[in-house]
């Protein structure tokens, strides 16, 4: 087989991405709607689905749900309606998932993606609200089955594509885009690791040219980005042997088993649960009024890519630099508000994406809250301008200040910092330095300047750092070539 | 008279006085369970200890016991819906109307018999063994829930509360010879109530007069936070709208409720009903609700369907029984599932789950569940259009009076024809009550149902009330009666 017949077929890939809200409650009862607790201690009879229990829309969710719709660019479905999707397993209490059918919250959306250097638009299918199953523990060992029902009933949104996606590299960029966007939202940790963000992937291939869909397969268990792209890349691979070698497929759920890094079949479509949707009847259907759609729709945060071309432009920002900021809404709002007070914006942007990241990522603290003022921040940045500090020293006071919340001008009058630019002061530090180094100084007396720099250091060592290299140096060259 | 033939009405002031104490009620109510429930079978437990009483609970009611269908949990109560498979379960909450039934000082004697999870029309269907009508023990009370119904009968409880779903309160009530009332779909909260059809199942009362059953109702009633089709509405004073008389009410009598099949005892008894309203003042107006005939079809897809879905979560996983075959033949876990529901669910209840199950396939859910629904909304839609001439409709509870039991065990259909006059009430949503009005020349009573439009209890209530006391049929149903 060559590579131009590889080259051929079309790879056609879709997602579905379950998003968990972090709501203070669970979706239909009261129950704290929280990670990591001991097994079953979230739940209560209306969670658990004993006998007699109802459910009861969480407000906050739905307003969530509205949000995502809405910042999916989808049409809303004002009209709220839920349906019972009827399956049997252990982790389903009540043998039924609250889910939405035929109205879901927002349908014919898109999300618009960067991939490579251009933008483009990934339609959304629909997106609706239901709520999560428990979760299974399998005990090897003892050979038994738990489940931990602290996860039922958790509110989560599907959010589907159209088959937009054409290579797994682009699956991965719109799954960057999605939970950043979502990340804006604010209504989710987004974080694939505790589940809160999961996602699986249907992927076809078809020969170039066709339009129609070819036989597709569903992958489950991914469990990272990483995961979904290696697993589509194996996946469409493995349809493009299978049909050049004239071999047929069949429709069915696979697994991702990221050991293996192979996708293994899981069942085929005949296998496929009839789900028995039907309007669920202990939730009355009601409408969403257009104000509150309005109101939801007013308190949308400016999107990512927006906000990324935003920055570029208005501040003349570098797209790696805006790249950085727009990472976190905080710290690019951290940024705007430094940017009233200094510019130009890309001074700024060196001090945030270089030593304030490093020293809240060194210190665990996130953007989120910043312990420094922007009007502090670019008080400090113009005080190493202006000479006030060296840079090294500018970097430690940063530091004091995101450790103790005090001013710089606070830190440098306590510690002493000031830059010393007096040349008499100076002048005795630079006598000392060129009569221990004498070798150095020589050198330069002979023309040398490389071993100027290396006096310097010395000089700076010697003043911890209060010392400013400029009138160092031309305190040295002074001394030793004029003198 | 012994305190346990009393009603409701006439105890509350004994009790308020201090005339008799809570427990002494309470222990009259327990020896009279003792010596007559053995051959009337109408609690499937009951508590001999007196409960105690909410310490805040205001004076009327302080006391008053209450028999509870097997289907309403009641916190730390063994609740079963007569069906093996929940053997065992106590629930770790009260139902809403437990609570309501609580905070008034009220006291739970016992869960009451039913058919499994309210599937069925004579309570034939429990895991327990049939209920028999305290009239005739070798007939059915009604059902499903025929314990409340008999209990109540048999001066085995003041006043019970049941669930209605296509008419079992009513049927029931119709059978025994006391009041039963099925309040409009969301009057009374359903939190609790173990679901058999959600769109169509009510808690209500079963009560030995009308005044009995608006003071229950009363209680029960009223809006709750943890019920979202229960409706945000003020509860009004039933028991004032019982004096007014009923001159000059259009009572309408739906000509599709008189055809073949309506024993002619039973029609004879309504249509004397209807002579005497008319003698009371009220005007008759001859009625059609066309879409009658597709009531009991419409009914077994909707409730089947729905009833499926709710019994799902019966899986041996959390509570309740739990089987596993004794040779595996699946995986381990559709083998639990299969095994504990097989033994755990009898006939019918296995029937109702496979015609719902159908009706909600994939392909199917259009021709059944779907239609259903629409045939529901013209059913919905006759009421609204007669409700706009008339203020209240009668019709018989029941084409006959009691049948005898395993006389309709081996045909379904039969069974299920027996609730061919009740279950438009619960497809369309309005309240209606069953009344005595007579008895059969076998001496079984006869049943009066009167209905109205939703959420207007209280023209259902005047109207009973006012013809309950003019034909005086309490006199009879009300007698005591010795050790069965």
């Amino acid at each position: 087989m060559t590579s131009a017949t590889q080259q051929s077929y079309e790879t056609v890939i879709g997602l579905e991405v379950h998003l968990q809200f972090n709501t203070e409650s669970k979706i239909f009862c009261g129950c704290a709607n929280q990670f990591g607790h001991p097994p079953n201690t979230n739940t209560c009879p209306v969670c658990l689905g004993l006998p007699g229990t109802l459910p009861v829309l969480n407000k906050t969710a739905l307003d969530y749900a509205i949000k995502v719709a809405l910042a999916l660019h989808c049409q809303i479905n004002s009209h709220i309606k839920f349906d019972r999707k009827n399956y049997y397993y252990p982790d389903l209490p009540k043998g039924y998932q609250i889910s939405q059918y035929d109205y879901p919250i927002g349908h014919n959306g898109y999300v618009e993606i960067l991939s490579g250097d251009h933008l483009q638009k990934i339609r959304v299918h629909r997106a609706h609200l239901e709520e999560d199953a428990g979760k299974l523990i399998h005990d090897a060992k003892n050979k038994v089955s738990l489940v931990d029902y602290n996860r039922t009933g958790t509110p989560l949104m599907e959010i589907v594509t159209e088959p937009d996606i054409r290579s797994a590299q682009e699956a991965y960029d719109y799954l960057t885009a999605l939970k950043l966007l979502l990340q804006y939202l604010n209504v989710s940790d987004c974080d694939m690791e505790k589940g809160s963000l999961r996602c699986d992937a249907n992927v076809s291939v078809r020969p170039l040219g066709e339009t129609r869909l070819g036989t597709k397969s569903e992958i489950k268990n991914l469990n990272s980005f990483r995961a979904v792209k290696a697993a589509l890349d194996y996946e469409a691979n493995r349809h493009r042997t299978l049909l050049s070698a004239g071999q047929p497929l069949v429709q069915e759920t696979r697994l991702w088993d990221e050991h293996e890094e192979v996708t293994q079949s899981m069942r085929s479509k005949e296998q496929a649960h009839d789900y028995r949707y039907f309007p669920e009847p202990d939730l009355v259907p009601f409408t969403v009024s257009d104000k509150n759609i309005e109101l939801i729709r007013e308190s949308l945060p400016e999107e990512p890519l927006k906000k990324f071309e935003r920055l570029q432009a208005a501040y003349d920002l570098a797209a790696y630099d805006a790249g950085i900021l727009i990472q976190n809404p905080e710290l690019a709002d951290f940024f705007e508000a430094c940017a009233k007070q200094l510019s130009p914006g890309k001074k700024i942007c060196n001090w945030i994406n270089g030593p304030l990241l490093q020293e809240l990522n060194t210190q665990k603290k996130t953007a989120a809250g910043i312990p420094v003022s922007p009007e502090q921040f670019t008080d400090l940045i113009r005080k190493v301008e202006e000479g006030a500090v060296s840079h090294l020293v500018g970097k430690d006071i940063l530091k004091k200040m995101i450790q103790t919340g005090q001013t710089a001008q606070a830190i440098i009058e306590h510690d002493g910092l000031t830059q010393v630019s007096d040349n008499a002061a100076l002048e005795a530090y630079v006598n000392q330095v060129i009569t221990e180094n004498s070798t150095a100084a020589q050198e330069i007396q002979n023309g040398k300047m490389q071993a100027l720099g290396f006096l310097i250091g010395q000089t700076m060592k010697l003043t911890q750092g209060k010392a400013n290299p400029k009138i160092v140096g031309d305190l040295i060259k002074r001394r030793l070539l004029h003198g | 008279m012994n305190l346990y033939e009393l009603t409701a009405h006439a105890l509350t002031d004994k009790l308020h006085s201090g005339q008799i104490s809570a427990e002494t009620l309470y222990h009259s109510l327990n020896q009279r369970i003792k010596d007559n429930d053995g051959p009337v079978h109408a609690y499937v437990l009951f508590q001999e200890e007196f409960p105690g009483i909410q310490d805040s609970a205001p004076k009327k009611f302080r006391g008053l016991p209450v028999a509870v269908k097997d289907n309403i949990c009641v916190k730390g109560m063994e609740t079963t819906c007569c069906s093996r498979i929940l053997k065992g379960f106590k629930p770790p909450y009260d139902a809403t109307v437990i609570g309501k039934l609580r905070s008034q000082g009220m006291v739970v004697q016992g869960h009451t018999n039913m058919d499994e999870f309210a599937f069925g029309s004579s309570t034939e269907n429990s895991c327990y063994g049939p209920t028999h009508n305290p009239w005739d023990l070798t007939r059915v009370p009604g059902g499903s829930s025929g314990g409340s119904a008999a209990a109540v009968a048999a001066h085995e409880a003041i006043w019970a509360i049941g669930s209605d779903t296509g008419g079992s309160i009513r049927q029931p009530a119709a059978f025994c010879g006391v009041v039963g009332l099925k309040p409009t779909y969301g009057r009374v909260s359903r939190y609790g109530l173990i679901a058999f059809a959600s769109s169509l199942d009510q808690i209500g009362p079963i009560t030995k007069d009308v005044q009995d059953a608006a003071c229950l109702l009363g209680i029960l009633a009223g809006h709750d936070p943890m019920d979202s089709t229960s409706g945000d509405l003020p509860v009004p004073d039933y028991a004032s709208a019982l004096g007014k008389d009923i001159k000059g009410l259009k009572i309408g009598v739906p000509k599709e409720y008189f055809i073949d099949g309506l024993a002619p005892e039973v029609r004879a008894a309504v249509e004397e009903a209807i002579n005497l309203l008319k003698g009371m003042g009220a005007t008759i107006v001859d009625i059609s609700l066309p879409h009658t005939e597709y009531c009991v079809a419409t009914y077994y897809i909707i409730a089947t369907a729905e009833a499926s879905s709710n019994l799902a979560r019966y899986d041996g996983v959390r509570y309740g029984l739990r089987r596993t075959p004794p040779q595996p033949r699946k995986s381990a876990i559709v083998d639990m599932f299969e095994e504990t529901r097989d033994q755990g669910f009898g006939e019918e209840t296995k029937r109702r789950i496979m015609l719902g199950t159908f009706s909600l396939s994939s392909g199917y859910y259009d021709a059944f569940y779907l239609r259903g629904q629409k045939v529901r909304t013209l059913i919905k839609n006759d009421f609204d259009r007669a409700f706009e001439e008339v203020d209240a409709i009668v019709m018989p509870t029941s084409p006959t009076t009691a049948f005898k039991i395993g006389e309709k065990t081996n045909d379904p259909l039969a069974m299920y024809l027996s609730d061919i006059y009740t279950i438009f009430a619960n497809l369309s949503g309005v309240p209606a009550i069953s009344l005595p009005c007579g008895f059969s020349k076998e001496g079984l009573p006869i049943g009066l149902q009167v209905c109205a439009k939703a959420f207007d209890e209280e023209m259902m209530l005047r109207i009973a009330y006012q013809y309950e006391q003019k034909a005086g049929w309490y006199k009879e149903t009300l007698k005591p009666r010795t050790k069965l």
